[in-house]
């Protein structure tokens, strides 16, 4: 089969590297109000009819967004083996801890309403509340250390080790830089989920929605910049000392890694990818502005962008690098050295290009046939069916 | 790598893995369960199939939320546990998970949720449809999945790479159409089905005990007998043919499963009963076939097939085959573009049995090193434990006999005699709820602990597999998934028992009145007294 030829492996392999992060973006954008919604839930509804108005928003769709998630995760591992592998048992705390948010949330929304009991309502509320907030704040924190590195190497077999005890490994990446990251993106999220409750829902409940959302966005903004100027300050780069070969076997080991005083670099040799954090702020900046002038549709939209935004600054100022190592820079994956292999590559694309143009096609349908505001007489009149 | 994480790895990925398919059987066949109820709701216009349908909708949807909660563990814990597994067969493994979620899994949870809100907001056609790709995303998703187990129990259409250290696709439609994963989708599948079947028919059953819903009830029967016949009898054909492809690929899990210690001259006879002996290598109070076997695993009468004491002697030469592999690897690795063209050949001789030295790394850090001892003892590894599969094997093989029996005998009382079941066998049908969810997991049982001692059969041992992880960190999360998994246990439980118990609770009053206007106008039929000018209250019908 030489059919996989007609695309060149350091053309997929950049291909793959956008896909991941149009996936992640996916996943935040989707996901991510569901997530920002169940964090917000004890802050905008004060009763049980608000609580369950809200829940009801992302009630229908909440199951088809939380896929990116998993496809996410399948993708990674179909086209990043390596980094599935290193990231995955690396920080393997922090995933049970994000995996048990993920599984108590599904079961909260499903089950939350099937009980009249108030106890057992309250309940899954707090599981719907860090079932949002928890995930949101843990992967702010995985990009913080991303960005800093991961202590792992490989050996000569491409058998990843780790350095450290368990509870320095967990522990260690509660660091400030961290906790910072993830600080931006659970306001992100929040942000996120405030604009989708303006919209989708009405009374108290969107209008403490757009009061917390103002304040939030603002947060966004500010840890956003602090971030990138604690990036300038205090946070050392990486950059490939040796040749750069982008058609290459996917061996880590083959390339020479250094660290250099910034990631910052990369904007003055690619000036353009500036759009990127531009976006950022000026996609917030829009959403903050329209929750405080009333604006529904523009402010979520907004929202997006921002989001679209910050994700792409992320990836656009590490690029090549995927997961540097700190105690092994040579370890360090980039995208010409950790991707599936040159089929495997195309013919996930091939599939991609054939189920990706689906999925956003039949889930456009399902929004616009749930287009409209949840109502507090939609919950009280459906008391059996709705969540 | 100690062994205790290894052990530990083994028991959370057990753990989890069974877990998650006490949920998704009963999803893959109440999802069609459902869609075919609510397709003769969308023929007929008559609101007890309406009913019917959004009764097993409810069980349904609290039960499928657990097999998507269950399953999001199921996707990360390759990585998160299996850390090597995942670099060294990700290039394969990794492409059918990402096709699930592109192609099944997504389809499946976009509509679910419209199939649950969308009753008042869609045409019932655009509902009936939204319930079919519920169906058919729930079955494509068993479809991806499997082909990546099939892959790992007949590893084909791949081959090692030894400048990245892994195993790298050659063929993507060896990998599709590998025919251990087609048998195994069909025959899975079907096992779900035939899951959901006994389960409507338990709940049903029960109803007509406590005399409520008799309606509701019958009707359910009839179409769960139906589709569990056909289901009981596919399982059952679809299992021969994984035991007809296991006998070229599997042949040491089929010798484990039949305690076939020895090559017996063909056709083998079949052990129906006995008591394997690990130790001495023998079947105590044995109960034989004549040439049973050898029909079910050859179809032929002249094949032999390999017992395990001629297996084990195999495995001994791949070893050592494995080991000229690996020395030659070691230079490939240094040497890299350099490397010698005799070196080449002969790593490309040997690369099939490199997965067995790795055997060795269990005794020594280099397997050139192993003497004959280590080699015999590695050897002995590759023999499953047969005890446990010869009986897992042999429960499920019963249940699925008595399956088919069990539908037969519903769909014929149902069909011929009037939808009139006698209390026993509504006693029965309740009691046996459960069994379906035994003979499942003791089918992947079979299939996992069967493969053992490899995570990909023959390629790469479990052992090796295993993330770099301190058993500490496995204890926190083994006792984390426990007491996670026993709380929403219990929850689920008790909202199916709720449920069950509340019986239909929508569109109660519509249906009741338009069953009392359809019986009435059965009895004015058969009773042959024309009444024309009866009530007239099916202008509708």
């Amino acid at each position: 089969m030489i059919l996989h030829e007609l695309i060149s492996y350091d053309v997929l392999r950049v291909i793959w590297w956008a896909l991941l992060g149009v996936l992640l973006i996916g996943f935040a954008l989707t996901d991510g109000f569901d997530m920002g919604v169940g964090a917000l839930l004890p802050f905008v509804g004060k009763n049980d009819t608000e609580r369950r108005m809200a829940i009801n928003t992302v009630g229908p769709v909440w199951e088809g967004n939380q896929v990116w998630f998993i496809l996410g995760g399948g993708a990674i591992f179909a086209a990043w083996p390596p980094l599935y592998a290193v990231s995955f048992s690396g920080f393997y705390l922090a995933m049970f801890v994000v995996l048990a948010a993920f599984i108590v949330r599904p079961v909260a929304f499903k089950y939350r309403s099937k009980r009249e009991s108030q106890t057992w309502r309250n309940a899954w509320d707090w599981a719907l509340f860090a079932g949002g907030a928890v995930p949101a704040l843990i992967f702010g924190v995985a990009v913080g250390n991303v960005l800093q590195g991961a202590p792992f190497h490989l050996t000569e077999t491409l058998y990843p080790m780790y350095d450290g005890a368990f509870y320095s490994k967990f522990l260690g990446l509660l660091n400030p830089f961290a906790l910072l990251v993830g600080v931006v993106s659970l306001a992100m999220l929040l942000t996120h989920g405030a604009a989708w409750l303006v919209l989708k829902s009405e009374g108290n409940v969107a209008r403490r929605a757009r009061n917390i959302g103002f304040v939030t966005g603002l947060i966004t903004m500010v840890g956003f910049a602090l971030s990138g100027v604690w990036l300038a300050m205090g946070i050392e780069g990486y950059a490939l000392a040796s040749e750069v070969v982008s058609n290459g076997p996917s061996n880590p080991l083959h390339s020479e890694v250094v660290r250099t005083d910034s990631w910052l670099s990369a904007y003055s040799e690619r000036p353009w990818i500036i759009i990127a954090p531009i976006f950022g702020f000026l996609g917030t900046a829009l959403a903050v502005r329209g929750l405080r002038a009333g604006s529904e549709v523009g402010t979520l939209l907004w929202s997006k962008l921002g989001i679209f935004g910050m994700i792409s600054t992320v990836g656009l100022t590490m690029f090549p690098f995927i997961l540097p190592s700190t105690v092994d820079p040579n370890s360090s994956l980039t995208v010409w050295d950790s991707s599936s292999s040159h089929l495997t590559l195309f013919i996930m694309l091939i599939v991609t290009l054939i189920f990706m143009p689906l999925i956003l096609a039949y889930t456009s349908w399902v929004y616009k046939v749930l287009w409209g505001k949840v109502t507090e007489a939609d919950v009280t009149a459906n008391s059996d069916t709705v969540y | 790598m100690e062994l205790d994480v290894v052990e530990l790895s083994r028991l959370q990925f057990a753990m989890t893995a069974m877990y998650h398919f006490l949920f998704v059987p009963l999803t893959l066949g109440l999802s069609i369960i459902v869609a075919i109820m609510e397709t003769v709701y969308v023929m007929t216009n008559r609101p007890i199939w309406r009913q019917m349908t959004k009764f097993w909708g409810t069980l349904f949807g609290i039960n499928f939320v657990l097999g998507v909660a269950t399953g999001i563990t199921m996707e990360f814990q390759f990585g998160m546990n299996w850390s090597y597994y995942s670099h060294y067969v990700g290039d394969i493994f990794g492409a059918p998970l990402a096709i699930e979620g592109l192609m099944a899994f997504f389809l499946e949870a976009t509509f679910v949720g419209l199939f649950f809100f969308g009753w008042d907001k869609l045409s019932k056609r655009a509902h009936l449809m939204v319930a079919w790709l519920v169906a058919i995303g729930s079955n494509f998703s068993a479809l991806w999945i499997l082909i990546a187990n099939g892959w790992m129990q007949n590893p084909v259409g791949a081959e090692f790479n030894p400048v990245t250290m892994r195993m790298e696709m050659t063929s993507f439609f060896e990998v599709l159409f590998n025919e251990v994963a087609q048998a195994k989708f069909v025959h899975t599948v079907s096992a779900g089905y035939v899951t959901a079947a006994v389960f409507v028919m338990g709940v049903s059953a029960w109803y007509l005990l406590k005399g409520r819903h008799i309606d509701l009830a019958r009707r359910s029967i009839a179409v769960a007998s139906s589709f569990g016949l056909a289901s009981a009898l596919s399982v059952v054909i679809l299992g021969d043919e994984s035991g007809y492809s296991a006998t070229h690929s599997q042949q040491m899990k089929l010798a484990a499963i039949e305690a076939m210690w020895h090559t017996e001259e063909a056709p083998a006879s079949f052990t129906l009963v006995g008591i394997p002996d690990q130790e001495a290598r023998e079947t105590h109070f044995a109960v034989h076939i004549p040439w049973a076997m050898g029909l079910i695993g050859t179809r032929s009468l002249d094949d032999e097939i390999p017992g395990i004491n001629e297996l084990e002697a195999r495995a001994n030469e791949r070893i050592r085959s494995g080991i000229i592999a690996y020395d030659a690897l070691e230079t490939i690795r240094v040497d890299r573009e350099a490397t010698d063209p005799a070196v080449m050949a002969t790593f490309e001789e040997h690369s099939a049995d490199l997965g067995f030295a790795f055997l060795l790394l269990r005794y020594l850090d280099d397997p050139r090193e192993a003497t004959d001892e280590q080699i015999a003892m590695a050897a002995e590894d590759t023999i499953p434990g047969v005890m446990p599969l010869f009986w897992a094997f042999r429960i499920m093989v019963v249940l699925g006999f008595a399956f088919i029996g069990m539908m037969a005998y519903f769909f014929y009382r149902a069909s011929f005699c009037g939808m009139q079941f006698p209390r026993w066998a509504l006693i029965g049908a309740v009691a046996v709820i459960p069994t379906p969810w035994i003979a499942a997991e003791m089918g992947w049982f079979v299939a996992e602990f069967g493969r053992q001692p490899w995570t990909v059969d023959g390629v790469l041992p479990t052992a090796l597999s295993v993330s770099h992880l301190g058993a500490t960190e496995l204890l926190i999360t083994i006792a984390g998934f426990m007491l996670f998994y026993s709380v929403l246990f219990v929850i689920e439980m008790g909202l199916m028992v709720k449920y069950i118990r509340k019986g239909p609770y929508m569109d109660v009053e519509e249906t009741d009145a338009w069953m009392a206007r359809h019986e009435h106008r059965l009895r004015t039929h058969d009773g042959n007294v024309p009444d024309v000018t009866g009530p007239a209250a099916t202008p509708a019908e």
